[in-house]
């Protein structure tokens, strides 16, 4: 379970979260939505330690992540980057076992590069990719890479950072798919950021709003609707009018 | 008010200079350190020995031969006002091997590598490849910095004597061709004066101008803005800053290697 306390976040004079409190059990598909720069990426990435938080504690099964054994801690987590972020130097299946060529996991470089095909084919991507590299691919077979490098070596717990950016609608269904299929199949902690309303009913368990620093309203998805919340609701309709100010 | 203005301009771009220094200190500091300590990335540092030392034979070759011509006729037109122009090839020898050779192959390499480098580190952390090796359990200092300083700080002395080799044939073509040396003569003047020390000194200069290099671009890189402007600016401060601190660095190992 990742347990987020009274967090923190500023960068210089911007105020980024002011107290977030957030609950996310194991197993579990949480989705984290709210506006842009409302600072969804910054707490993936407190959690992460790529960024550090100002106050607060952040705990991953009763451990304080500031605290845990780097290369352990990150053993357990697999992300998918907003862009992919896959690395261009390297082909398709170096980039997916990235992980299995190097460092505690390491392993032969056959046995790395068949696992990492057989990723790419969980994410419906065939073997002759492999060897092709990023910059070759489309933008949502780098996403479709970008996924079986998160999942490349087990891990318990999987970020999305808005996984369906950039993708037109059918490859955003696609993804979102394969999303909840693997999380499901591997019994992962699955957290998405995301301000795609499909997205979200696609791949949510729970649902969390972030704004202005804080979490306005969590719940599970089946009462999302139905939602006390004015942000909430006028961030699930769309609405130009409500208490989120919106430049017109 | 108006008066204090361009003081505090002043003071303001001290105080700006001085957390630069402080922050590339620690930056120097740090990656001293990963170079000290295990995982070790091999593959990498070959693959940064072929992109930084291999790659960079034709630009420093090049640069080397037309400067030893050159060098040869500037001597010879020098030296015959007061009839020395014999001593154009042991000049020839010891200016490539202790001045030259080093110092345009270090600014040549700055052109080249620190560029690259800042680009690619830059254009990695704009696009979050560097957050993607952090969260892949891999360090960005270790995978990225130390290959690159390593290969640079390897590399540039075999560059620099690669060069040193290809100036004075560069002298060597010129004199005998152009100014009626004797070819056996010419390399008899060149090999009786230089002294081991000439090229030692020259050597360990290419050294610290390959670290300065590769430190300059990983550090600019990895401190890239936002953006294709970020990643342009921060490949300019890279040549630019690591420059600069070739000529100082020569400076202060000229006069550390040939006053003390």
């Amino acid at each position: 379970m990742i347990e987020i306390t009274d967090l923190h976040k500023a960068f210089g004079m911007n105020t980024v979260l002011q107290g977030v409190d957030l609950k996310v059990e194991t197993g579990s598909s949480t989705v984290i939505i709210g506006g842009s720069g409302t600072g969804k990426s910054v707490l993936l990435k407190c959690i992460l330690g790529l960024v550090h938080p100002d106050r607060g504690t952040i705990l991953l099964d009763g451990e304080d992540v500031t605290r845990a054994e780097r290369d352990a801690f990150l053993a357990k987590f697999g992300m998918l980057f907003q862009g992919g972020a896959l690395f261009d130097s390297m082909p398709v299946w170096q980039n997916v076992a990235f992980r299995l060529l190097r460092g505690s996991l390491k392993r032969p470089v056959a046995d790395a590069r068949e696992i990492a095909i057989e990723k790419l084919r969980r994410v419906g991507l065939s073997p002759d990719v492999a060897g092709k590299f990023p910059a070759e691919l489309s933008g949502g077979m780098q996403k479709r890479v970008g996924l079986a490098r998160a999942i490349a070596a087990d891990p318990q717990v999987i970020f999305f950072d808005e996984p369906t950016t950039g993708l037109d609608p059918i490859m955003a269904g696609v993804i979102n798919a394969l999303i909840r299929e693997i999380v499901v199949e591997m019994g992962a902690t699955a957290m998405t950021i995301t301000h795609d309303m499909t997205s979200v009913r696609a791949i949510a368990d729970r649902v969390a709003m972030l704004h202005g620093g804080l979490i306005r309203w969590e719940g599970p998805v089946s009462k999302m609707d139905n939602g006390d919340d004015a942000y909430l609701q006028q961030f699930i309709t769309g609405a130009a009018d409500g208490p989120i100010e919106a430049v017109r | 008010m108006i008066l204090l203005s361009p003081l505090a301009a002043i003071g303001r771009s001290t105080l700006a200079l001085l957390a630069v220094i402080g922050r590339v200190a620690i930056y120097f500091a740090r990656a001293v350190s990963h170079i000290l300590r295990p995982p070790w990335y091999p593959r990498e540092l070959a693959v940064q020995i072929v992109q930084i030392g291999w790659l960079s034979l034709p630009v420093v070759g090049l640069t080397a031969l037309f400067t030893g011509g050159a060098l040869a006729l500037q001597i010879h037109a020098g030296g015959s006002r007061f009839n020395a122009e014999t001593v154009v090839p042991s000049i020839v020898a010891i200016g490539i091997a202790r001045e030259l050779g080093p110092v345009l192959g270090g600014l040549m390499v700055a052109g080249r590598v620190a560029a690259a480098i800042a680009a690619e580190i830059g254009t990695m952390k704009v696009t979050e490849q560097i957050d993607a090796l952090v969260t892949l359990s891999t360090n960005p200092l270790k995978y990225l910095t130390v290959p690159r300083l390593l290969a640079a700080t390897l590399t540039l002395p075999v560059l620099v004597a690669v060069g040193d080799s290809i100036g004075i044939f560069g002298g060597y073509l010129v004199g005998t061709s152009r100014l009626g040396f004797n070819p056996a003569n010419y390399l008899q003047n060149t090999t009786d004066f230089l002294e081991l020390w000439d090229v030692l000194s020259g050597l360990i200069k290419g050294a610290v101008f390959g670290f300065i290099v590769a430190l300059m671009g990983c550090y600019h890189g990895m401190n890239s803005g936002r953006g294709a402007r970020g990643v342009g600016r921060a490949t300019t401060n890279a040549v630019v800053s690591a420059s600069i601190m070739i000529l100082a660095a020569n400076y202060l190992l000229t006069e550390l290697f040939f006053t003390a």
